[in-house]
Order: C-alpha cells, then sequence, then structure tokens
C-alpha cells in the first residue's frame, strides 16, 4: 500500500520507541526490524500521528517548518514501509 | 593532515551549503540490520 | 530482512563527502548509546561439548554463575533500560535448569531472546514449543558442512546433533531459524554447501569471524582463513548480501565496496557481554581483564556499568587512527578487531592481524609466544587440541 499523506497512520503496536540523544531508535518486536528516527522533532511528530486525521494535519500541527516537510514525509514513508506505522 | 581535521573541515562545509539550499534530503530515518554491529556471535 | 549500507547523502558538487556523511550515523553509534542496542548474554559455562576453538572455553558450570533471581533482576534492568533483545550463548545455555524459566520470563518482560545453541536439547517438543513463541529466535551453530569437517573441531556426532535440530525445527514449521558458522581455513572451500544448507531449511545462513579468543588463541595461527580465502570470503559475501555476518568482517571492507552492516567495532558502544558471573565485558570476544567495565552485582546493576564504566568511556572515545593513519584504507576498516589484535599480542592502535594490506603479518610473527596476553579463566573439562587438516 502506498504511503498517503492524506490519510490515519498510527504507531505500530508492537513497535518500542526508546529515546537517544539523537532522536529514538524504533524496534519492531514482530518483523525485528530496527530504525533510527534522526530527530527529536520526527520523534514527536510520530508519537502525534495518531492524535490527527491525516499525515498533513499532523505536520501542520508540528512546530516543524514547511520547507521540511519533504524530508519529513520521506521518513514517514520509510517508516511505514518498514511496517513500524500502519494505516488506521 | 590529521583525520579529525579534514572531518571537521569538511563538516563546516557541509553546514554552510546546508543553509543555502532547501533543506530536502536530510536523511532522517535510517534502518539498520539488528544483525549489522559487530560484538554479538 | 535486508541487510542495509548507511546510505550517504548526495553531495552538494564539488564537495568529496562520502566519509563523512556515511559515517554520520556510525559516529553517534560510537559515541554510545544510553543503552545498548542488544546485548550477547553468556548463561552458564557447561556445555556438553568442547569445540576447539570456543571462544569462552566452556565445558564446566562455574561455581560462582547467577542463579535465577539474580538473573530475573538483570532481565527487569533491561526491561527498564529499553533493552529490544538479548543474544544468549554461553556454553550451552539450554543445559541450565532454569533456560526456559528465563526465556520466558524475559519475554514477557519486553525482552526478545535470541538464542544460540549446538541443538542438543532441541527435540521434537521443543522445537515445537519454540515454533509458538513469537518473540524466541534460534541460531544453531555448525562450523562444516559435513561431518567430518564440523566433527573435527566441534566433537564426534556434533553434526549430526545439529542436523537433527534443524529437521526438528523444520518439521514443526518453526520458521526461518539461523544457521551459524565461524569460518576458518578449512570450511571456507565449503561456503556454496552451507549456503544449499541453509536453504533446504528455509533458514538464514550466518558467517562469522573466527577470533583468537578463548580456545581459539590454540588454534589461531592454524585455522585463521588465508590471504586468498579472506579475499575470496568478501567477494563472496558481496554477492550474497542475504548472507548474514553479525558485521564481523568489516577489516575485510577494505578490500573495496563495503560490506553490508555498521562497518565498525561495536564493543562497548552497541552492544556489550555479560558473563555468567555477571561480568560485562565489551564483547564476547574479549574475556579478559583488560576489557572488563564491571560486574552487574555491583550496587549500580547493568545500567551503571553501561552508562558509567571508565572501560566504556574510553571505549566511545574517538579512536586515532594511530599507527594506520598513512594507510588510506582505515576509513573503510577502522583498524579491524581489537580482540583480534588484542589476543595475538599486537598493538591495538595498529594494523588488523588479518589487514587486507598484510601490514598486520609482521607484527603478529614477531610476537614471541610468550608474550601473548593469557587468555581468561579456562572453563573446559579436558585439554583440546587441534590436529591435522579433518579427514576428506
Amino acid at each position: 500500500m502506498p504511503f498517503n499523506l492524506d490519510a490515519p497512520y498510527r504507531l505500530h503496536d508492537r513497535v518500542a520507541l526508546r529515546p537517544e540523544p539523537f532522536g529514538a531508535l524504533a524496534y519492531h518486536y514482530g518483523n525485528r526490524r530496527l530504525n533510527f528516527l534522526r530527530a527529536p522533532e520526527l520523534v514527536t511528530l510520530v508519537r502525534s500521528l495518531g492524535d490527527h486525521d491525516s499525515v498533513r494535519a499532523a505536520l501542520a500541527a508540528s512546530e516543524i517548518a514547511e520547507q521540511r516537510w519533504p524530508s519529513f514525509e520521506k521518513a514517514l514513508a520509510s517508516l511505514a514501509k518498514s511496517e513500524v506505522l500502519v494505516a488506521t | 593532515m590529521e583525520l579529525t581535521d579534514v572531518i571537521e573541515a569538511a563538516d563546516a562545509e557541509l553546514a554552510d551549503t546546508e543553509n543555502e539550499e532547501l533543506v530536502e534530503d536530510e536523511l532522517l530515518v535510517e534502518e539498520i540490520s539488528i544483525d549489522g554491529m559487530c560484538g554479538v556471535y | 530482512m535486508t541487510e542495509l549500507v548507511i546510505p550517504s547523502t548526495p553531495a552538494p558538487s564539488g564537495l568529496v563527502l562520502s566519509p563523512v556523511k556515511q559515517s554520520g550515523l556510525g559516529d553517534q553509534m560510537k559515541a554510545g548509546l544510553d543503552a545498548p542496542i542488544c546485548l550477547t548474554w553468556e548463561l552458564t559455562y557447561a556445555c556438553n561439548l568442547q569445540c576447539v576453538h570456543c571462544l569462552s572455553s566452556s565445558g564446566r558450570r562455574d561455581p560462582g554463575e547467577l542463579n535465577t533471581e539474580q538473573c530475573e533482576a538483570v532481565i527487569d534492568e533491561l526491561q527498564r533500560m529499553q533493552v529490544f533483545y538479548i543474544n544468549i550463548g554461553g556454553g550451552e545455555p539450554t543445559i541450565r535448569p532454569d533456560f526456559w524459566h528465563l526465556v520466558d520470563y524475559a519475554v514477557s518482560h519486553d525482552v526478545g531472546v535470541k538464542f544460540s545453541t549446538n541443538g542438543s536439547r532441541i527435540d521434537a517438543a521443543v522445537a515445537r514449543r519454540l515454533a509458538g513463541s513469537a518473540y524466541v529466535d534460534v541460531q544453531i551453530s555448525i562450523d562444516g558442512a559435513d561431518a567430518a569437517t564440523n566433527d573435527h573441531v566441534r566433537g564426534d556426532g556434533s553434526f549430526a546433533t545439529a542436523i537433527e535440530a534443524m529437521e526438528h525445527l523444520q518439521a514443526a514449521n518453526f520458521g526461518e531459524f539461523k544457521i551459524s558458522v565461524v569460518m576458518t581455513r578449512h570450511n571456507i572451500p565449503q561456503i556454496e554447501e552451507f549456503k544449499v544448507l541453509a536453504d533446504h531449511y528455509g533458514a538464514q545462513l550466518r558467517l562469522t569471524r573466527f577470533r583468537p579468543s578463548g580456545r581459539g588463541a590454540d588454534s589461531w595461527h592454524e585455522l585463521h582463513p588465508t590471504d586468498t580465502q579472506q579475499v575470496e570470503l568478501y567477494h563472496w559475501l558481496l554477492a550474497h548480501p542475504d548472507v548474514l555476518t553479525g558485521d564481523s568482517f568489516f577489516h575485510l571492507s577494505a578490500l573495496g565496496e563495503p560490506l553490508p552492516g555498521l562497518n565498525l567495532c561495536g564493543a562497548g558502544r552497541v552492544v556489550c557481554l555479560i558473563d555468567p558471573l555477571g561480568d560485562v565485558y565489551a564483547c564476547p570476544f574479549v574475556l579478559h581483564d583488560d576489557f572488563k567495565a564491571g560486574s552487574v552485582l555491583a550496587g549500580g546493576g547493568f545500567q551503571h556499568v553501561w552508562q558509567q564504566s571508565d572501560l566504556f568511556a574510553e571505549l566511545r572515545e574517538p579512536q586515532s587512527a594511530g599507527a594506520c593513519s598513512s594507510c588510506g584504507q582505515f576509513d573503510a576498516c577502522q583498524g579491524g578487531c581489537m580482540a583480534a589484535k588484542f589476543f595475538t599480542g599486537i598493538p591495538l592502535d595498529g594494523p588488523d592481524p588479518e589487514c587486507v594490506n598484510g601490514f598486520g603479518e609482521p607484527l603478529v610473527a614477531a610476537v614471541d609466544v610468550l608474550m601473548r596476553p593469557e587468555v581468561g579463566k579456562d572453563h573446559g573439562r579436558t585439554r583440546v587440541v587441534i590436529g591435522a587438516r579433518p579427514p576428506r
């Protein structure tokens, strides 16, 4: 399923997010995949996704500058591909 | 030239360039194989 | 699961960025994390085998081994630190009477388990039990693609035992278990056969580096791969990115295109070892006082050792190239493996004994056998000596 910015997503319940100085580690206990989230703002964004109707809404509600949104969208798509994020 | 000097210089150059351009290429997520680290048998 | 090379960010024109950007994540890893990503925990020194090159010199249980309660306390700590999973080994961990209890305890406390075994306790019932557990992975160790080659190192009947365990896992529909091999002069010629074996069982193949650690110190000079074999191995690994290595061949990345993985030493930075006595070492290949960071039994437990020990702080300092600073490949190989350097008696701030450019060889040759560091306590049951080439 291609990543859809207008759809709601949330963190997979089998994923643990562990804070680190650079952002966080995300470990998926199901598929054993490990991802590095390399910005604290990305971690905050990921945690907020479940509260919004779409990824775009979450980005708009965040404090992330608009010119950085493409990078964050790419990051979220990558996390969805690893099943760290799932469509709700 | 010391390796650390080279890295610092390159880092500084990179920082300057990034500020000018649209920041599109931040690599914010990196996946690493859970097996991909030495020290585990 | 794919092995991933750390991608480099596209460089603005005119700048040579690859070494800097590729190591961005590596730098963070090298500086250390608040908790290990995973760690190796040797549960016991007891073992029913006496492999010639055993990295932990195992064979007999040590009277000082952590009891069940102490192990549970460590697991509790790991849960609090959010350590995602543990690699359990030994000795032969399944020999511990509380092994299954500890596995269940870990899993029910959010700590995944992968355990390494010679297969001797994996019967049909155990295989079915394992197949039913979502958070337990299994790794079966062999060191030859046939009984002759394998048993030469691991003892009579050990190959058959391992195969039987694999048969049980397959019959129980366990799914993808791992087959782990330590690459030596004798089994590198069998590399294709290992792949065939793994494919036959739907298993994931894992090839790891032979280090002069534990009993390996005695046989390293006879058993470590030749220069030609190293090159052969490197190219084979590049051609088979689905084969895991635990990143243990990063010294070979100096041969050209980097191998998949972090390509750096994780000891004390990303991983570490807890031994059966609760002592914490930088990694399982340096069971020696010089690399002991502390004990889980001390006041601050494992967390304090991981976060505050002098040894780990030292390992997390930026490492200088030392004698390798004039070599163009240092970025790729990072000077290789400290365990390999330490136990062959050569300086830690210089080339790996198996440096692909040959810089380590003369250093190794110059070391007086008596000057090599003594291996840690030998927990073996009998004196084991490697013989001539395995029978064909």
